[in-house]
């Protein structure tokens, strides 16, 4: 008989930035609100200058990241092959701690496009029949971004966003994104200072005709004091963003933006080394009593609460859902089921370009540095004429100078004395043009639980099948010929490409992307989605699962800002109504 | 537990109001629970981890330790048999219930000044709002002579004077509650104005240009009060009286972040005070004349132009002093090459109270401990100055605050190792900002393990 607990009305699984998000909204409520966060506690005093400037520790060892023990995924890329754990992370670094990847980001926060989140009725209405692989599941978000507006605009003053405002309730902006959605406000902040690199990517991509901005930071360009009165001091450009805390308290985080506020709440509290292993659900099925956690003493404990939020990262959210029985899994060959269906991801690729006589300064920079185009996202051009859907940000940025990852021409040496010349010779002298891409969702692209695999606490592992598509390598094909127009505009002494073409595969081994996205999608068709439009559980209605988990396909901006508005749009609909009248905020008809 | 000076430092010590058992309405008792945090009664009368009022917290003076008493309602520990007149006469004029008297670590010489009504409410609320705890704190054991209480009525003849309070008609009515406040319960002179022969606060209101002058207090300077124009426009002086308001409420504002004892004050008392309140303090605070600056002292011009002069040296990064170069490796990245921080979360350092303080104490342990802003009920970040004791040496440290205190416009004195040597002494195990544990993180790996 497990250890219990007294009795909240709300307990939060995971104290990331949706965690923290939730703690506020429900606290304000009147709630009393429990998180339970399965690594250690951080606060902005384990974050203070210079600790998290080493790169070995944060960069390659990957100190803030969870270990594979704690939450290995097993991996394949097809229904047929046999699923691997991961024994070591790589292309993916989910975060692990309070705060969680929200800690280690790197801090571009940008919106999708109000086409991105209704990707299907564009798609039904601009590709003719036979176009798109039949294979494709992509669905419309099920939330307009008129209802999301407000909740950008609330969470990127939480965020101090920096940035070009582009079009301000519909005025197109000079300087800005003339293809972003209309905003209501500004950014809050101007943008960050340019680089070398990005005003030669600038110049060369305005003479090709492209509309390129400063790429939208939450790494902070001015001091900043927040709504909840959180504060964030002035990026310094010190280059140790992505996989690192903040050693100047410069990049939104939940401990510079959310944290100090909400512990401050007597009806909050929360408990770190707690690994939630599943949600118990009443004999019927059809609520949770609460959620099962390991102590950390290894003691299992009960923890009842009214109401659970899975505010896990997106892949083990839906593992929770999986192990917890909530809702229908997911089979690719019935096509029935939810939980684990439309997997997706982020597809990038770029030109390295070498310049013997440029310095590039890459030690001085934040981790959204950077100027990006959106000429390429759905709707700008016309795809359907390559053959596929979806757009990719084209940019190029600088996100960090440290030494170990430096990239070299491919012909350089990887160890001894060549490499040591390569490295003296080509760091600080090379620039990067990039493009990140979306990603469909497709029959076989999913996640479910792992039939061999089992952690520490005997629960099966989640087992991922992906794999790059036709539409994603045609994608790339497109996005490729375009840097390399940059490229040539630009001249560089020596250069390597790199993009995932027809034929390649997904890589675990190296470092892709930590926008896992999908699995407990969100949607208004309770047999394509898991979770309805305001993030509750179909079939569990005092469950809600706000994170990537929601997207039923990847767009190409980076998915933070999504995820945090989601979060807080789901949160107004739980306080406004939810909590008066607690039951399914959807009919399942 | 360690020993402090004075205005002992509380750190995140909550205390709550819990339902009045009987008797008064709920406004008196609410009023009561106000008036002793803008006491801060707590800070004093709580010791680290323990029960809010049950005492035994050590304040080091300068005649040994003297223990903070249990003032919970508790009958036989605490307070509970006190009748409204004994304990008015605790408040006011230091004596105990028994009739010995209290050592004035109790700032009663400015408590004086309590209304009739003030004291009853707080009467009110330590009977009836607070929890007893039936928890004894050590006694306080003076050597001979200080352990002679009844010595203590000499010292209070002449030096405790200060009468119940009476509003001047000549001055703004905001302005008269903020001078109540601060000649009162909130005793600010305890620490900002200087004390005499006798460990006694050379003035105990604005008749006297010693009042709220500044003072030491410990390692500590703390600054000037005196708010008014006159001096050298340095501190409070150069803060209008949003900024005191904000600093009061927040423990920060454009000109400074709170360090050392404040942080204690601001957390436990100030920011709980109403706007109005604040605003009261601040304009009386203003209206009290700064004290002449001396006369070498640089003028704002020579301030500008050395400011200009330290930023543009600082920027070309050629021909750097150690100091120099310590202050871009380990400083500039928040306070900036002008020095001038970043508006309400990085403080400035150019003309930094604490760093131009004739004595370096504090500025030399802000360098070897950091700092950290108290969360406040309005501003809850805490975005903490790490400490620098394991990573630079004391010829380090007294090379970058040398460079620190003559920098910009400022002009403190040179600041030697030795003394960065008492200061790290005096730290001795609290807990200084340690490096990465290289022997436990940074050999774990995401492997196999």
């Amino acid at each position: 008989m497990a250890k219990q607990q007294p009795r909240v009305d709300a307990v939060i699984v995971g104290l990331g930035w949706t965690g923290s998000i939730m703690g506020m909204e429900l606290t304000d409520a009147g709630l009393n609100v429990l998180a339970l966060e399965r690594g250690e506690d951080r606060t902005n005093e384990d974050l203070a200058y210079p600790k998290p400037a080493d790169e070995l520790q944060y960069g390659i060892r990957h100190t803030m990241m969870q270990k594979p023990k704690q939450a290995a995924v097993t991996i394949r890329r097809d229904l047929d092959e046999r699923a691997l754990p991961q024994r070591k992370l790589g292309a993916f670094l989910p975060g692990n701690g309070v705060g969680g990847a929200g800690a280690h980001w790197t801090g571009v926060l940008i919106r999708p496009t109000p086409t991105d989140l209704q990707l299907k009725t564009f798609a039904d209405q601009a590709f003719g029949k036979g176009v798109l692989q039949d294979d494709m599941q992509i669905q419309d978000f099920g939330v307009s971004w008129d209802e999301l507006e407000p909740h950008f605009t609330f969470f990127e003053k939480v965020c101090g966003q920096s940035g070009t405002t582009g079009n301000l309730n519909g005025q197109i902006q000079e300087g800005g994104d003339p293809f972003e959605g209309p905003r209501s406000e500004p950014y809050p902040l101007p943008a960050l200072q340019d680089t070398q690199n990005t005003e030669m990517f600038e110049k060369a991509a305005k003479q090709l005709g492209y509309h390129p901005f400063p790429n939208p930071s939450a790494n902070v360009s001015r001091a900043w004091t927040n709504p909840y009165g959180m504060q964030l001091g002035p990026c310094n450009y010190c280059g140790f963003c992505s996989r690192y805390g903040c050693l100047n308290y410069s990049k939104a985080s939940p401990q510079t933006c959310i944290l100090n506020a909400l512990k401050q709440r007597s009806n909050f509290d929360y408990r770190t080394n707690a690994n939630v292993t599943r949600v118990e659900l009443a004999a019927d099925g059809k609520t949770a009593t609460g959620v099962t956690y390991v102590d950390n003493d290894g003691e299992e404990v009960f923890q009842p609460a009214d109401m659970v939020i899975l505010a896990s990262y997106a892949l083990n959210n839906v593992r929770l859902m999986l192990n917890s029985g909530i809702g229908q899994p997911y089979d690719p060959v019935a096509r029935t089921g939810t939980v684990g269906r439309n997997y997706s991801y982020q597809v990038g690729g770029g030109i390295h370009c070498y310049f013997d006589d440029i310095e590039f300064n890459p030690f001085a920079t934040a981790g959204a540095t950077g100027k990006m185009f959106n000429d390429f996202s759905p709707g700008n051009f016309d795809s359907a004429q390559y053959g596929f859907i979806g757009g990719a940000k084209m940019h190029s940025s600088q996100a960090s100078g440290t030494p170990i990852k430096t990239p070299l021409p491919k012909d350089a040496p990887s160890w001894g004395q060549g490499y040591k010349d390569a490295l003296q010779k080509h760091y600080g002298h090379h620039m990067k043009l990039s493009m990140t891409g979306s990603v469909m969702s497709y029959r076989s692209n999913m996640l479910d639980l792992d039939p061999t695999w089992k952690d520490p606490y005997g629960m099966p592992l989640l087992r991922m099948t992906f794999d790059w598509k036709r539409n994603e390598h045609r994608l790339s094909a497109f996005m490729r010929d375009r840097l390399r127009e940059i490229a040539d505009v630009l001249q560089p002494d020596y250069r390597d490409e790199s993009f995932n073409l027809e034929g390649s595969h997904f890589k675990v081994t190296s470092y892709v992307s930590t926008h896992n996205v999908g699995g407990a999608v969100m949607g208004t068709d309770p047999s394509t989605s898991a979770i309805n439009r305001y993030l509750q559980s179909w079939d569990v209605h005092n469950v809600f699962v706000p994170g990537g988990n929601a997207f039923p396909q990847n767009f190409q901006s980076n998915p933070t800002d999504l995820i945090g508005a989601l979060t807080y749009w789901s949160a107004k609909k739980i306080r406004e109504e939810y909590l008066q009248n607690p039951g399914p905020l959807m009919s399942r008809a | 537990m360690t020993a402090r000076h004075l205005i002992p430092l509380l750190a995140g010590s909550a205390f709550a109001l819990a339902a009045p058992a009987f008797g008064a309405t709920d406004d008196t008792l609410e009023r009561g629970a106000y008036l002793a945090r803008a006491g801060d009664c707590v800070a004093c009368h709580t010791a680290p981890g323990g029960e809010a009022f049950a005492g035994g917290l050590p304040i080091e003076s300068p005649f040994g330790i003297i223990y903070s008493t249990n003032i919970t309602p508790d009958d036989e520990h605490g307070i509970g048999g006190y009748t409204e007149e004994e304990f008015a006469a605790a408040l006011r004029d230091g004596e105990r219930a028994d009739g010995a008297n209290l050592y004035p670590a109790m700032p009663y010489p400015s408590y004086a000044n309590l209304t009739d009504d003030d004291v009853h409410a707080l009467y009110v609320y330590f009977m009836q709002g607070v929890e007893p705890v039936a928890e004894q704190p050590p006694e306080t054991d003076l050597g001979f002579p200080f352990n002679q209480r009844w010595g203590i009525s000499a010292w209070n003849w002449l030096f405790a004077d200060q009468p119940t309070f009476t509003p001047s008609a000549s001055n703004p009515e905001l302005t008269e509650r903020g001078r109540y406040l601060v000649q009162g319960l909130g005793h600010c002179g305890s620490c900002h104005t200087p004390r005499g022969f006798a460990e006694q606060e050379t003035a105990l209101d604005d008749s006297d240009s010693d009042y709220l002058a500044g003072a030491n207090l410990g390692e500590w300077w703390a600054p000037s009060l005196r708010g008014g124009s006159g001096g050298d426009g340095r501190g409070v002086e150069g803060w209008d009286t949003q900024a005191i308001v904000d600093y009061l409420k927040t423990g920060r504002n454009a000109h400074a972040t709170v360090g050392g004892e404040m942080t204690s004050v601001i957390a436990h008392s100030t920011s709980h005070l109403t706007d109005k309140d604040l605003t009261g303090i601040a304009q009386y605070l203003k209206s009290l004349p700064a004290n002449p600056a001396a006369e070498d002292a640089p003028s704002a011009q020579d301030r500008q132009r050395a400011t200009n002069e330290t930023e543009a040296h600082l920027t070309a990064a050629k021909n750097l002093s150690d100091g120099e170069r310590l202050y871009l490796d380990n400083c500039a990245a928040c306070h900036f090459n002008a020095g001038q921080g970043a508006e309400r979360v990085f403080p400035p350092l150019n003309g930094n109270a604490l760093a131009n303080a004739d004595n370096p104490s504090g500025l030399i342990h802000t360098i070897l401990a950091g700092a950290k802003p108290p969360a406040t009920p309005t501003i809850p970040a805490q975005l903490p100055m790490p400490g620098f004791a394991w990573r630079l040496s004391d010829d380090e440290v007294a090379s970058l605050a040398t460079f620190v205190r003559g920098a910009w416009g400022n002009d403190g004195d040179a600041v030697k190792a030795e003394q960065v040597a008492d200061v790290r002494d005096e730290l001795g195990d609290a807990p200084l900002n340690k490096a990465v544990d290289r022997e436990g993180e940074l050999n774990q790996t995401d492997g196999e393990d």
